[in-house]
């Protein structure tokens, strides 16, 4: 009765949230194609025809792993960050508190958002850069797919705990802007950390989007700066710890119950 | 059987503020129960709490026999909540809100469009179904929020101002209907500021204020203990130009509002034959007559009040 009840709930918040990023189509799915057709042109086509070659693939192959992994991040984090906080912002969030509905499937609905419009914009993104690759091949599709779903994952969880906190739309821009998008660049989308001096070698490893974009470039390419069960155990253990912070929150009611 | 039974329950907000100071109420099955208090008295953390939307300090809350902390999900399943402010998303159809409110409750989605059209067509607003919800007048939004709160058919169904600012006309007809479901078995806790609203919906009464109940009863006990009404009279104009000016009204106060009507205290017991008959002997006639003010509202002020007053010193 209970799981019945609760399979229930998780799939209306799930079909609310995808209907909800499907509405406004034109800012949830238009902007990272245009925005990684614009990294295509200038990093791929023009400054990638003088870089030639990166981990022993054309640089223009190099980055496309990278960007649909930025892409997965930054609407992961941003889908479940501006959707929670609105629905903290104009009290609707009480319709799923006053209902029997677990932290867990609140988690569950609107992390399921998060990854389906994270999917969605890769699988978009992926089409784009058809466009300027000539030939796309899969190396390792497990590791690809266990890479972009657990990675989506994170961050959705992410943008959960994220908005809990905030008070102000302002706050769930703060950490995309000031950590997100930074981590992302040095995180080796457009380079391979090789290409550093020894002890920023040593600092990038301390960069956990590091290892998700090197996994994800290993399930595309074959090729990666870190060892993918490194890479893979990285993820589980920063997915155990928010989905547990995130369930404490909830249950404590912090940031939504007096 | 209690619908609601509260016992002990107190709220301390961070910060310091006591909104609730350990109060006890029971709602029986069945009733129209008024939970009446001025602003900030804790009608809203007593409803939030109830509603597991505010966390108490201590106190146990049932409700049908279902405990808030060991048995949540099946209390929250007993309760619908038609809150104070519109808090839906206001860019979903008026579909989308209440099929989804019952998805959370765990109504299979087929049930729940069914049902969705049995409460929009009884609340008219079926027409509207594919309407964004910020499209709607401010009385469609209060009937969306009842739809809403009906829609996993629960069994109290708690109602926080739900009249505020809509036209009379509305406002009877939402009583109209929210009679006829508490006649179907559906328990209904109501606060309201309209005390009109209250004594003629509702069976039993609740004030409290400053965290405390002071007046627990029937709506029909609370008025008995009214010892005075003020009532106003308006009378058959005649050929004088005053006809109110001229009244003599032996052992009532009384006063002069305007040419053809009077206002009179009345105690409860000198009862209002001694007027009429005095008027008739004046051969004034009386085309109506109405409270001045509601009788609940006049008890309610009084007892507020009463509450508010010092202790009054004991001794020398």
């Amino acid at each position: 009765m209970q799981s019945s009840l609760s399979y229930i709930a998780l799939k209306t918040i799930w079909i609310k949230e995808c209907t909800r990023f499907l509405r406004i189509w034109v800012q949830t799915l238009v902007p990272p194609a245009i925005t990684m057709t614009l990294y295509f042109v200038i990093f791929g086509s023009i400054v990638g025809a003088r870089i030639g070659e990166m981990g022993g693939r054309p640089y223009m192959e190099f980055i496309v792993p990278g960007l649909i992994m930025m892409a997965v991040i930054t609407n992961s984090y941003s889908n479940v960050a501006s959707s929670f906080f609105s629905a903290k912002f104009q009290r609707n969030i009480e319709e799923m508190l006053v209902a029997p509905v677990s932290p867990t499937v609140i988690i569950g609905g609107y992390v399921g958002g998060g990854l389906a419009r994270a999917l969605l914009v890769a699988v978009i993104v992926t089409v784009v850069s058809f466009l300027f690759v000539e030939q796309v091949s899969i190396h390792n599709v497990f590791v690809l797919i266990i890479t972009v779903v657990m990675t989506s994952t994170l961050f959705s969880l992410g943008g959960l705990i994220n908005a809990v906190y905030a008070k102000s739309f302002d706050d769930i821009s703060i950490v995309p802007t000031f950590v997100l998008t930074p981590l992302t660049y040095l995180g080796g989308v457009f380079f391979s950390i090789q290409l550093l001096p020894g002890v920023w070698q040593t600092i990038a490893q301390a960069n956990p989007i590091l290892y998700m974009v090197n996994a994800f470039r290993f399930g595309f390419l074959g090729v990666s700066d870190v060892n993918i069960g490194v890479a893979l155990a990285v993820l589980i253990g920063f997915n155990i710890v928010l989905f547990i912070t995130a369930y404490t929150l909830l249950k404590r009611g912090v940031g939504i119950r007096s | 059987m209690k619908a609601l039974s509260i016992r002990g329950l107190t709220k301390t907000y961070k910060g310091g503020h006591v909104a609730l100071k350990g109060i006890d109420l029971d709602v029986e099955a069945g009733d129209f129960f008024a939970l009446l208090g001025p602003n900030g008295a804790g009608k809203s953390t007593t409803i939030g709490i109830i509603s597991s939307l505010v966390n108490k300090t201590s106190g146990t809350v049932s409700v049908f026999g279902f405990d808030l902390d060991t048995q949540l999900t099946d209390l929250k399943r007993q309760i619908g909540l038609v809150p104070q402010e519109f808090n839906f998303n206001q860019f979903e159809t008026v579909q989308q809100i209440v099929v989804n409110q019952a998805g959370y409750y765990g109504v299979p989605r087929d049930v729940a469009k069914q049902r969705a059209e049995k409460y929009l067509k009884q609340l008219s607003l079926w027409d509207k179904r594919n309407s964004p919800a910020r499209n709607l007048s401010g009385g469609m939004k209060r009937r969306l929020m009842i739809a809403r709160a009906l829609l996993h058919e629960p069994r109290l169904l708690i109602l926080d101002e739900p009249t505020a600012g809509v036209d009379i006309e509305l406002r009877r007809s939402m009583w109209d209907y929210l009679e006829a479901i508490n006649r179907q078995g559906i328990t209904i806790i109501l606060t309201t500021h309209y005390l009109e609203e209250a004594e003629s919906l509702c069976r039993n009464v609740a004030i409290i204020d400053q965290g405390t109940i002071i007046e627990n009863t029937s709506i029909k006990r609370l008025l008995a203990t009214l010892s005075r009404e003020t009532f106003i009279l308006d009378l058959e104009p005649t050929t004088d130009a005053s006809v109110a000016a001229g009244i003599q009204l032996e052992g009532f106060q009384w006063r002069v509002i305007d040419d053809h009507s009077i206002e009179i205290d009345v105690e409860k017991s000198q009862g209002l034959n001694r007027v009429f008959e005095q008027l008739s002997a004046q051969q004034i006639k009386v085309l109506s007559m109405r409270n001045k003010a509601n009788r609940l509202e006049e008890l309610f002020v009084d007892l507020v009040e009463k509450g508010r007053q010092p202790a009054a010193v004991v001794g020398v």
